[in-house]
């Protein structure tokens, strides 16, 4: 029994939310990865990409609530998702045609595409905080939870509740629906196997009369309805706020890196281990030993490894690690 | 004095009964990367069911010359005739769809795509149902059928050869343009290869391709390229190349 | 220095001028005082990437560690903390140093398989819980004494002027450490890895309130000039307020405000002169060529490893001084304030649109750019303004869009960066 509680009180403060705030992560990992495959360079304007598409989905969310649509007991946000996609497609592809398009042709250096990335980014970012500003934005609606801790108190009769959110489940459906759709895509249309085939020798590419237009067109397309599933579904979760989503690029960029830039598998893999990583490291564990050592063992401490402050550290240190011993990452991604 | 245009060739040819249609010719051609130009006036052609073959000492520019056919490099002057369109403007990617197929010296294969992506990639243009088409490089490169599923990127030199070769050959092309197929393979994989090539052509396929291996490589050729320092040198048959001295003793070690 | 690049500076004094005689001198003279904190930042950062290529995402890290030489040089000393806990923290950190460099060392002498990953895990182990065992109650004693006032270590007391070198010289041996590991890597893992190891940098800023109060901030430090209450008080500074006919509050703000810009322009003065002299001698010449081929510059028998680790620290020192400036200038440390728009990205933008390579481009760099930086706001006002002129007074779009204005900052330093990456890459000011 105390096993039983013990193990639930894991569940509930660790794998829960690592898992929807994994998925999230893998989700913007898999943008980042889809730009470093086909472009070749890490896209600092991520970030904010995810925002402006959330803030797409929000104003649609507002709109279709004034309409007095609910698809009770989910949000509104979902339905969004599609239309704000869109919109941040066309944007990406505009970007594309008045920023990036002339240094690709140019064949400018990889650090010419960063730097330019940074230009979009702070566009991008006063773009959002001059339509919608800065403040928090929630937009969740539908039912708050699947299990509430007390209704899975009283359902089970143990003493520790399991809280599970709708909007995690959410995240983690959808999240896996789009993965799913991704890898399919890339496996087994031959536009998918083009996108590859361009990432893996791009000059080979262009012999075999693959159109690079269409590939960076599609590439955009694909990160923008990557970047708005998980901008939505963290904002539907958490809260939606320009900063926060601009500050989410580090663990983002970390788990495409942990995983392995280029490599989508990678991205998922690694979108998980930041999660957990930094969930696990920053929880105190005094309350799952109460269950599980006896009276006298019991720790004065939290039993914290480092504190809550601290999380964003985490992915960092850990991103800091891999760059060094393994930079190619998990999965060899591209060797660049 | 300017290359005559198609219209003009016609007149020409009717009126004097000497110019020749060529199916690929590529016209003085100068260009280069950057502000140096690696190839002055260089010209080649080659017809149906012919190969041709270029070969010189290192850095005389025989694969830019086949690049710049392919238009992968900028020309500064000079002009591509193929099928009797001037292609000199098109991209890359519109030569293949017009019929051409190169197949690079390196990086000629996907290594991350399975053997038949690989294949499907280089009928990429192709509308058609491709079955058939594989089947046919199947046979004609049995190992790869075997593997089609693998990596290209695990296989040995000789066989990713082989992959390259059939990711040109999908898309039935032409003009097949090879930039050392026999690098860095076996002699036994060698003279298979180069069996292949004759056999390509043996289907009226048109062959232009850079050899490291001259004396071997002439010996198949219809037409065979000596370039110097980025300019033509010497041009003639096969048989005559490998006949005249000066080539000999120079470029073949005697 | 042609005659266009000199009047990109005339131009630039132009708008100070404007900005003094519409709004107030006090509001120019604050410009030109961040202005010329900007150009020494972009000098730092124009050594790393104008000379040396290196893309250092991390600027912010380096400004904050100069905030934090101030904290510890100038801020009055707590004795009781120190009685509390200074002993047991600072042999703390030491276990720490000692095991991160024990764990360096197993590492590199024990031979590779799990019996060394084994060995480091159990060393890194024991090492962290040693730390914690020593740590944790001795920040729990010094948090806990006076918290509301202190509840930190407190600084050694000294003149602020002393913190500026000493900011230099934290900045200098964090540069090195993040060198050592991370100038290896590709250039844009390397943006990222500077990019995360400021945020970490700021992150234990924000916490250790042991060190720095933490988000807490610590307020009142001294400074290197007199203080306006002083001088409304002295005899001779009241005269001198009443020949320039302005009101004595002004005068002792405006009379501060310049007794730092003498200061700030000794200290770019200093930094130019040695950036320019260091550009044109032969070291610089080395520095460029290997900038523009590594591969070339190690075949031809250079120490390209050794170069860039040099002008990562000399370049992230003059970031860590511009910093102890900053902190010395406001007067507190705030760790929050550290935000990578304010001091990474907008540096880069200086360095960018000021022309990289170019010494005198990024000090109009720094100049032009915080000029733009901070009246992008009343600019972006009057424009929204003018635009909805037409407009419904009572509208709410107007309203909003009026309420926006102070976020036009980031949209126009993102399209002058975009601007001069394609039109004029090189900058205003192109290397010679």
């Amino acid at each position: 029994m105390e096993l039983l509680n013990a193990a639930i009180v894991l569940a509930n403060f660790i794998v829960v939310p690592a898992l929807s705030y994994g998925s999230q992560l893998a989700l913007g990992a898999l943008g980042v990865t889809l730009i470093y495959s086909v472009f070749r360079f890490a896209d600092f304007a991520h970030g904010d990409t995810m925002s402006i598409a959330t803030m797409m989905a929000i104003f649609v969310t507002w709109w279709l609530q004034a309409q007095g649509v609910g698809i009770a007991p989910l949000p509104i946000g979902l339905l969004a998702i599609p239309v704000a996609a869109v919109g941040t497609g066309i944007l990406l592809l505009v970007i594309d045609r008045l920023v990036y398009r002339h240094y690709r042709r140019a064949r400018a250096p990889l650090i010419t595409f960063v730097i330019v990335s940074v230009g979009v980014m702070l566009m991008l970012n006063g773009l959002t905080r001059f339509i919608i500003g800065p403040g928090e934005q929630r937009f969740a609606d539908g039912a708050r939870f699947i299990i509430s801790a007390s209704e899975f108190k009283q359902l089970t009769g143990l003493r520790e509740g399991l809280a599970i959110k709708t909007t995690q489940v959410i995240t983690f459906a959808t999240a896996w629906a789009f993965m799913a759709f991704l890898f399919w895509f890339l496996k087994f249309t031959r536009t998918g196997t083009a996108i590859r085939a361009f990432s893996d020798n791009e000059e080979l590419a262009l012999l075999s009369g693959i159109s690079p237009k269409r590939v960076v067109t599609i590439c955009w397309l694909l990160v923008a309805l990557s970047a708005t599933i998980a901008g939505t579904l963290y904002g539907l979760d958490k809260v939606y706020k320009p900063f926060n989503y601009f500050q989410l690029l580090l663990p983002i960029f970390a788990a495409a890196v942990v995983g392995g830039m280029g490599s989508p598998t990678g991205a998922v893999l690694g979108g998980y281990l930041i999660a957990f990583s930094e969930i696990a490291i920053t929880y105190a564990y005094k309350r799952v030993a109460g269950y599980l050592l006896p009276e006298s063992w019991q720790p004065e401490g939290l039993l914290q490894l480092l504190f809550t402050d601290y999380k964003f550290a985490v992915s960092f240190g850990i991103l800091v690690v891999v760059l060094i011993f393994r930079p190619t990452g998990l999965i060899r991604g591209h060797p660049g | 004095m300017e290359t005559p245009s198609y219209d003009q060739k016609v007149i020409l040819l009717f009126s004097y009964g000497r110019y020749i249609l060529t199916f690929l010719a590529a016209t003085e051609l100068t260009g280069g990367y950057g502000s140096t130009n690696i190839i002055e006036d260089i010209s080649l052609s080659v017809e149906r069911g012919q190969i041709a073959v270029i070969v010189g000492p290192n850095g005389a520019g025989k694969s830019t010359a086949m690049k710049a056919i392919f238009g992968m490099i900028t020309l500064r002057s000079g002009q591509i005739c193929f099928k009797d369109k001037d292609i000199s403007r098109l991209p890359p990617q519109k030569r293949v769809a017009n019929g051409m197929a190169f197949v690079p010296q390196t990086r000629n294969i996907f290594p991350a795509l399975t053997i038949a992506e690989n294949l499907s990639m280089g009928a990429y243009l192709r509308k058609d149902n491709i079955t058939a088409a594989v089947q046919q490089i199947y046979e004609l490169f049995p190992i790869l059928g075997e593997r089609q599923n693998q990596l290209a990127g695990e296989l040995s030199g000789g066989q990713r050869q082989q992959v390259a070769l059939g990711r040109a050959l999908m898309t039935s092309p032409e003009l097949l343009m090879l930039d050392e197929p026999t690098a860095g393979v076996s002699p036994v994989v060698m003279d298979e290869v180069m069996e292949r090539i004759m056999e390509i052509a043996g289907t009226g396929v048109a062959v232009m391709m850079v050899e490291q291996n001259a004396r071997h490589a002439l010996q198949i050729a219809d037409i065979g390229y000596v370039l110097v320092q980025g300019r033509n040198r010497f041009t003639g048959s096969g048989p005559d190349l490998l006949a005249n001295r000066e080539v000999r003793t120079s470029f073949l070690g005697g | 220095m042609s005659k266009r690049e000199s009047l990109y500076f005339v131009a630039c004094i132009g708008l100070i001028f404007i900005v003094g005689l519409m709004q107030s001198w006090n509001v120019a003279l604050a410009l030109v005082n961040f202005g010329l904190v900007s150009a020494i930042l972009a000098l730092g950062v124009n050594i790393q990437w104008g000379y040396g290529g290196l893309f250092n995402a991390g600027i912010m890290g380096f400004v904050a560690v100069g905030g934090l030489a101030v904290v510890v040089t100038s801020a009055p000393p707590v004795i009781t903390a120190w009685e509390a806990g200074a002993a047991r923290i600072f042999l703390a950190l030491a276990v720490a140093i000692t095991t991160i460099a024990g764990a360096v060392l197993l590492w590199r002498y024990l031979n590779k398989g799990w019996l060394r990953t084994v060995a480091i895990v159990f060393w890194l182990l024991s090492g962290t819980f040693l730390f914690r065992w020593l740590f944790d109650p001795a920040v729990g004693a010094i948090e806990t004494i006076d918290a509301a006032r202190t509840g930190f270590l407190g600084g050694l007391g000294m003149p602020v002027l002393f913190a500026w070198p000493l900011g230099g010289l934290l900045a200098a041996v964090l540069a090195l450490a993040i060198g050592k590991v991370a100038l290896g890597l590709r250039s844009d893992y390397l943006a990222i890895a500077t990019l995360a190891i400021a945020e970490v940098i700021v992150a234990v800023l924000k916490n250790e309130e042991w060190l720095t109060r933490g988000v807490k901030n610590i307020s009142g430090l001294p400074r290197p000039v007199p203080y306006e209450i002083n001088l409304q008080q002295a005899e001779w500074f009241q005269k001198i307020a009443l020949i320039t006919g302005l009101d004595l509050a002004e005068a002792s703000s405006i009379a501060v405000k310049l007794c730092y810009t003498a200061l700030l322009l000794v200290v770019l003065f200093v930094v130019f002169v040695l950036c320019e002299r260091s550009l044109n001698a032969p070291w610089g010449r080395m520095m460029r060529s290997i900038r523009d081929n590594e591969r070339a510059a190690a075949a031809m028998g250079k120490d390209v490893n050794g170069r860039q680790l040099q002008i990562f620290i000399l370049g992230s020192a003059v970031c860590g001084i511009a910093g102890a400036i900053l902190t010395t200038l406001d007067g507190q440390f705030t760790p929050a304030s550290y935000q990578p728009l304010r001091f990474t990205f907008l540096i880069w933008v200086m360095v960018i649109v000021g022309g990289s390579g170019n010494n005198w481009g990024a000090v109009l760099g720094g100049l032009l750019i915080w000029f733009f930086w901070i009246q992008a706001e009343p600019m972006g006002y009057m424009a929204i303004e003018f635009l909805t002129s037409q407009m419904d007074f009572e509208s709410p779009l107007r309203a909003h869009l009026v309420e926006s204005a102070a976020h036009t900052r980031f949209l126009m330093m993102g399209l002058f960066l975009l601007l001069v990456m394609r039109f004029r890459p090189t900058g205003l000011i192109p290397e010679r």
